[in-house]
């Protein structure tokens, strides 16, 4: 049996900046994961990564993250998925630079 | 130390325009990530998890005052300020732009140096012994060979679509401090007959499969070095696995094939190319053993290094650590360590890169080096300029008395930057040595390294550790195994798995179990920590990581 499909963000990097962004359900790219569009049907998963794939011009590296869906939008459901809306945890640089979303 | 030829400078530029050009393309649309992956890789740019990594080479980890402050102003014009030296004697800066790295290149190019190579199925920089043409122990100064092994490797034509990449370490001195034995390819030099050669190790490496290397030929004349090593490469080229990337190192080649039938291939390969090394190289590297004639070093009294080794502990304290003995009596080697207690192991600001070159041109000839155990090191210093360069040092955090202690850690930047990590290194690293320093135990506990690796890659070298530690991905949770005997110098070997692995929060407190367990167990305060293993064996050490496991087995 396929293990049943779990809710998923659309992520990348910035082709320039090579910092970490998501898609969000009106198309943008944004920088945090909160705006990411959470996708719960795998057949629009697939459709919304051919999306994002097709924007080779502006990002680099898009897949699919395991995401849950949170009080404010989409949080990260692994370690990795953390420190990538965040930042290094040796120096407050990365998004914690700026951005409002603390580490879990 | 060398200074680029025209026919140098020439080639770099070409290669950064060709680059610059390249990222042109990529941002207008022209290129696919895909066709511009590989072009980036070969000049060093990665992209990890929060930006590009640009990594540039710092040859056999030997630099220049004038240098330095470029790699400053690197890290405070297009990076946050600081950079990373890494296990292989490089530097990496962790936030450049795309639209910013042909600038970068440029820049370095200024100062003679890239970041070509640093990535992709080449020959990498090539790594020496960070005491090279200082040391005491040396039989002779390995970074000739090293230059004219950059030269012989860069851009070589046979060799820049190898089966993997592949990694050259050289040292003059019977001690290893290179370890060599966990190269592709190790060479040591040795005479013989007033003839200057090396020994040739192969086929060790770390990483998912840790080998030692194996003796491939006990001596190799400098004549024939060159074509016996283009040989030794040419043969794993051939006959090394395409087929499977965790199989495709030389060290599996030469474990599949065994030593012997590897050594027959290189002979008869070496015979068949050794003709066309026609004695070009010998003259190259004559010009090149100039670019690196030692400098007069001044004499003067050291009264002044003796009345203040008498008087100030601190002082004391840190000489006794942090300084090696020099081919020049009155002179010694200075290791400058940028592991302060809680800090980023290998990390310096701008600022520190800064201070460090100017003690370089003012006591130092000019001349610094970067190790693979990621410290500073100002190779020849008059002992009477010790005092003022220990004074600077102190005023600047870079004054920390911890070579070869606990805390002097070798960390890879592990999941805070690396897209391939399963979990951090450096954060563990920051807490064990902040522990020891609260306990104030480090002097008492003596020699002893940890190596962390936050993925079985092993950049942080934790097989080769005392205490090795590799961070995993366990279930989506980090956790850290152990190892301990690991040793990565002439007596190089692989440590041993304690048992299961812990917990983030886990693993410091394990850490101290296991130098609580060393200090109860060694027989004086001199047998250090891998003598104390290596008589006592794991027992102990186990009975104190797990006891549940003890007490379900009574």
């Amino acid at each position: 049996m396929a293990r049943a499909f779990t809710p998923k963000v659309v992520t990348a990097n910035d082709l320039l900046e090579g910092d970490v962004i998501y898609l969000t359900e009106d198309d943008r790219w944004s920088r945090e994961l909160s705006d990411a569009e959470l996708i719960t049907d795998e057949a629009h998963a697939q459709v919304r990564l051919l999306d994002a794939s097709r924007q080779a011009n502006k990002i680099v590296g898009a897949y699919l993250a395991d995401a849950v869906a949170g009080k404010n939008g989409p949080e990260p459901a692994h370690f990795r998925e953390d420190f990538r809306r965040t930042g290094p945890s040796n120096y407050a640089h990365g998004k914690q630079e700026t951005a409002t979303q603390p580490r879990a | 130390m060398y200074r680029y030829s025209e026919f140098d400078h020439d080639f770099l530029a070409e290669r950064n325009a060709q680059f610059r050009a390249q990222v042109e393309r990529r941002i207008d649309g022209s290129l696919t990530e895909d066709e511009f992956k590989p072009l980036r890789l070969m000049n060093g740019l990665y992209l990890q998890l929060h930006a590009y990594m640009l990594r540039v080479a710092i040859p056999y980890g030997t630099l220049s005052s004038a240098q330095m402050r470029q790699l400053a102003l690197l890290a405070e014009k297009w990076d946050k300020g600081y950079g990373h030296f890494t296990t292989r004697q490089n530097i990496q800066y962790n936030w450049p732009k795309l639209n910013d790295v042909p600038d970068m290149l440029d820049a370095l190019a200024e100062v003679g140096m890239h970041a070509i190579q640093t990535s992709g199925n080449t020959i990498r920089n090539v790594t020496a012994d960070h005491f090279a043409g200082a040391a005491a122990d040396e039989i002779a100064d390995p970074r000739p060979y090293a230059e004219l092994l950059r030269q012989w490797s860069t851009d070589h034509p046979e060799f820049q679509f190898m089966p993997r990449k592949f990694k050259i370490a050289i040292t003059g001195s019977e001690n290893d401090r290179a370890v060599i034995k966990a190269h592709d390819i190790g060479l040591q030099l040795v005479e013989r007959d007033s003839v200057l050669g090396a020994r040739v190790i192969v086929g060790g490496g770390l990483g998912r499969t840790p080998m030692i290397g194996k003796e491939l030929s006990e001596f190799v004349a400098f004549d024939d070095l060159l074509a016996y090593l283009e040989a030794t490469v040419s043969v794993w080229n051939q006959i090394g696995r395409r087929d499977n990337k965790y199989k495709a190192r030389i060290k599996i080649t030469v474990h599949e094939h065994g030593i012997d039938a590897i050594r027959a291939k290189v002979n008869e390969r070496f015979l068949q190319v050794r003709s066309q090394f026609k004695g070009a190289d010998m003259a190259l590297l004559e010009e090149i053993k100039g670019h690196f004639a030692p400098p007069a070093f001044r004499e003067g009294s050291v009264a002044s290094f003796e009345s203040a080794y008498t008087n100030d502990p601190v002082f004391r304290s840190w000489i006794d650590t942090n300084i090696a003995p020099h081919k020049n009596a009155d002179h010694a080697i200075v290791t400058i360590s940028i592991k302060k207690h809680g800090q980023t192991p290998g990390d310096a600001t701008a600022e520190q890169m800064r201070v460090m070159a100017d003690l370089a041109e003012e006591f130092a000839y000019d001349e610094l080096r970067i190790s693979h155990e990621q410290n500073v090191i100002l190779p020849h210093v008059h002992k009477s300029d010790l005092p003022a360069i220990h004074a600077k040092l102190k005023e600047h955090e870079l004054a920390t008395a911890n070579i070869g202690l606990i805390s002097d850690i070798i960390a890879c930047p592990g999941m805070d930057y690396c897209a391939l990590a399963t979990a951090r290194s450096i954060p563990v690293a920051q807490e064990i040595a902040t522990r020891f320093d609260d306990l104030k135990l480090e002097h008492d506990i003596g020699h002893l390294k940890i190596k962390i690796s936050g993925c079985i890659n092993a950049c942080g070298h934790h097989h080769v550790g005392h205490i090795g530690i590799l961070g995993l991905d366990r279930a989506g949770v980090e956790n850290y195994q152990i190892t301990l005997g690991g040793d990565g110098t002439e007596n190089a070997a692989v440590g041993d798995r304690t048992g299961p692995g812990f917990a983030y929060d886990e693993i410091v407190p394990a850490v101290e179990r296991i130098v609580d367990t060393y200090l109860e167990q060694r027989e004086s305060a001199e047998e250090e920590f891998l003598q104390t293993y290596r008589r006592v064996g794991m027992a102990p050490f186990k009975a104190a990581l797990y006891p549940e496991a003890q007490a379900n087995a009574a």
